[in-house]
């Protein structure tokens, strides 16, 4: 039993070390060991199509991860008032969009958009008084939304967690000494739940700049970082790919493991 | 919240007008009257469900009533929400705020004030606050620190710096052990005492509500059953209810043999007859009860006096007396207090004793059994 879990374990994170030791490869090789080198960590960030695609990611899983963050917190804060019928359904359709596979997402939100956009854009070349029509295309705003509405489920699971073990007698307690529902809101819900929502923005951040599926569909034009490692795949494997993966990796991590500490800190100081 | 010349000092501070409050088709509350007086110390006394909780909450502001008016101080309340009411709570489990330390949590209150306080006022008042509660030094203390004795003293503090009209008390007692619970109830006394403020107290201890409060209400299914200083409420209950609710009481059923307005005669089991006092208009025939507090029960040894021949079961040394369980053949079982002195005179009673059993005359009353 404990042989087969370590069969597992290995099976599951030696391919990823793997990535991680040929980034740091002194030859071309992604399959051969030649020597120690950074060289290839300079070449990637050196590389203009690597620096823009990572300058993409970076913009869309800000936007999308602010968005979702938001309007996620939002969500988690009014769902416990509504209606059972009403939360229930909010409830499976949240779980919905978290389980619901990413390729799925991508084509629906492709086609969704494709459609939107062959309505509005000839209604907005009929009404545009200027010369030059905006057209509504694939591209940033796209893939923000994408990512926004799937983080948005993420953030809404996590916040809420956070808002069911409050303490409802705070808020009324902030309220009897004289908070306007603002101030309360200031004051002690929103210091009470921001665990949760650093979480979820790091979470939502974190899914948004290592997506590949989602983006791969709805970038239009853009090239995302896992869109350019996956084209740069196919013209063969560089160690230059090993050294974006590391970092994406290394990345990827750190925010997870900051996520998880604020997490339990904050568990531990609502129970304290 | 300074007091205006014009108002009337006797005039309450608090008015509950034909209040009834429901959830759904739940009522919580019904048809409740209430005037509470300026500066008292006043109990909602009942067990879980019977309406005293929503009462406190309505004069929160954290429930609006379904029908009827709640007055402060003359104005009506009821519609205003509570961050406008100038009442404050302190809380079941005190509702302190995990991410602020003690000295930011009494402040609470004086920072949502508009215009703002000085920083220096603050931390006069939130001192004097600490001062009051005993609890000098502790300003900077994280309240995870805090034991519970010390968190309650905190809420308190907290809900008593704003100088509110009413404290309302949720069961604040209920979370801390007995010798404390004990200690806290004599502090909260003299600290009403001492700052003058109304305090509304909510429990289902009764002796909590009896040995603080000026008066108590007892509530039960939603409606106020009786209102009355402790001593009233023990010494001429309304009904069953309330002497039941309100110490301990022994119980005899019967019917009504005969009423006047100052005496009642119950024929109870085994053709014996309790003549009392009544609470109210009885009719011939009529089902009722007699009560009889234990510690008007003198138990004598055999052939020292006149009363009913009763036989010991067990006896609970008590401190000041022993609480004797005896059995009569007709009466059945009931209690009786025999207080250190009368034991010393003619020893102790044990299990098996022959005994008489006697109360005076007029010590029974004559309730209703509803």
């Amino acid at each position: 039993m404990r042989l087969f879990a370590l069969a597992v374990y290995l099976f599951l994170y030696v391919p990823i070390a793997v990535i991680a030791v040929f980034a740091f490869n002194g030859g071309r090789s992604a399959t051969q060991l030649q020597g120690f080198s950074v060289q290839w960590f300079g070449r990637a960030l050196s590389n203009p199509f690597v620096v823009d695609a990572f300058r993409t990611s970076l913009t869309v899983a800000l936007a999308s991860a602010t968005l979702a963050t938001v309007f996620g917190t939002m969500a988690a804060l009014v769902l416990p008032q509504a209606r059972p019928r009403l939360r229930a359904a909010f409830d499976a359709l949240i779980y919905v969009a978290v389980m619901v596979p990413g390729i799925v997402i991508g084509i629906a939100t492709l086609i969704a958009l494709v459609t939107v956009f062959g309505w509005v854009n000839p209604v907005l070349a009929a009404v545009w008084p200027g010369e030059a029509p905006p057209q509504l295309g694939l591209g940033y705003g796209s893939l923000i939304a994408a990512h926004g509405l799937f983080a948005l489920a993420l953030v809404v699971l996590l916040v809420r967690a956070r808002v069911a073990g409050m303490d409802r007698s705070l808020v009324e307690a902030s309220a009897d000494l004289g908070a306007t529902p603002w101030g309360t809101f200031r004051q002690v819900t929103l210091p009470q739940i921001f665990p949760g929502i650093l979480a979820g923005f790091l979470l939502a951040f974190t899914f948004s700049f290592d997506d590949f599926i989602i983006a791969f569909f709805v970038a239009g034009p853009q090239t995302t970082l896992p869109i350019y490692v996956f084209s740069s795949i196919r013209r063969g494997v560089t160690p230059e790919i090993n050294a974006i993966g590391a970092m994406v990796l290394a990345a990827s991590l750190t925010l997870l493991v900051v996520a998880q500490l604020l997490l339990r800190r904050g568990t531990s100081r609502a129970r304290g | 919240m300074q007091q205006s010349p014009l108002q009337d000092m006797d005039a309450p501070i608090a008015e509950f007008r034909a209040v009834t409050k429901r959830f759904g088709a739940v009522v919580a509350a019904e048809g409740l009257d209430l005037a509470i007086r300026r500066g008292e110390f006043l109990s909602f006394l009942g067990p879980s469900g019977c309406g005293k909780t929503t009462a406190l909450r309505m004069l929160a502001g954290f429930e609006e009533p379904s029908e009827g008016e709640v007055l402060l101080d003359g104005q009506r309340v009821d519609g205003l929400p509570a961050h406008r009411r100038p009442v404050n709570m302190v809380f079941q489990h005190y509702a302190l705020f995990p991410h602020m330390g003690v000295a930011d949590n009494i402040a609470y209150g004086l920072r949502q004030r508009r215009p703002r306080p000085s920083g220096a006022e603050i931390a006069r008042a939130v001192d004097r606050a600490l001062e009051t509660v005993r609890l000098e030094g502790y300003g900077g203390r994280r309240i995870w620190e805090l034991s519970g004795g010390q968190q309650q003293r905190v809420a308190l503090a907290r809900a008593i710096v704003n100088e509110p009209k009413l404290l309302l008390l949720d069961e604040p007692m209920a979370a801390l052990d007995r010798k404390l619970r004990r200690d806290m109830q004599i502090e909260l006394q003299g600290l009403q005492r001492s700052l003058g403020i109304t305090f509304v107290l909510v429990t289902h201890d009764q002796e909590e509500a009896l040995s603080m409060s000026d008066r108590i209400v007892i509530m039960r299914g939603g409606r106020i059953v009786q209102v009355g200083s402790p001593r009233d409420l023990y010494d001429a209950p309304r009904d069953r209810y309330v002497a039941d609710f309100v110490g301990k009481s022994n119980f005899f059923p019967g019917r009504i043999e005969g009423a006047d307005g100052a005496e009642a005669r119950l024929a109870v089991a085994g053709g014996q007859v309790i003549a009392g006092r009544p609470r109210r208009a009885f009719s011939e025939g009529q089902a009722a009860v007699a009560s009889i507090r234990p510690e008007q029960v003198a138990l004598l040894r055999p052939g020292q006096g006149v009363g009913l021949p009763v036989r010991v079961l067990t006896g609970i040394f008590l401190g000041e007396h022993t609480e004797y369980l005896v059995r009569h053949e007709d009466l059945g079982e009931f209690l009786a207090h025999v207080p250190r002195q009368a034991e010393a005179a003619q020893g102790r009673f044990a299990p098996g004793d022959e005994a008489i059993a006697a109360w005076p005359e007029g010590a029974a009353l004559i309730l209703g059994d509803d």
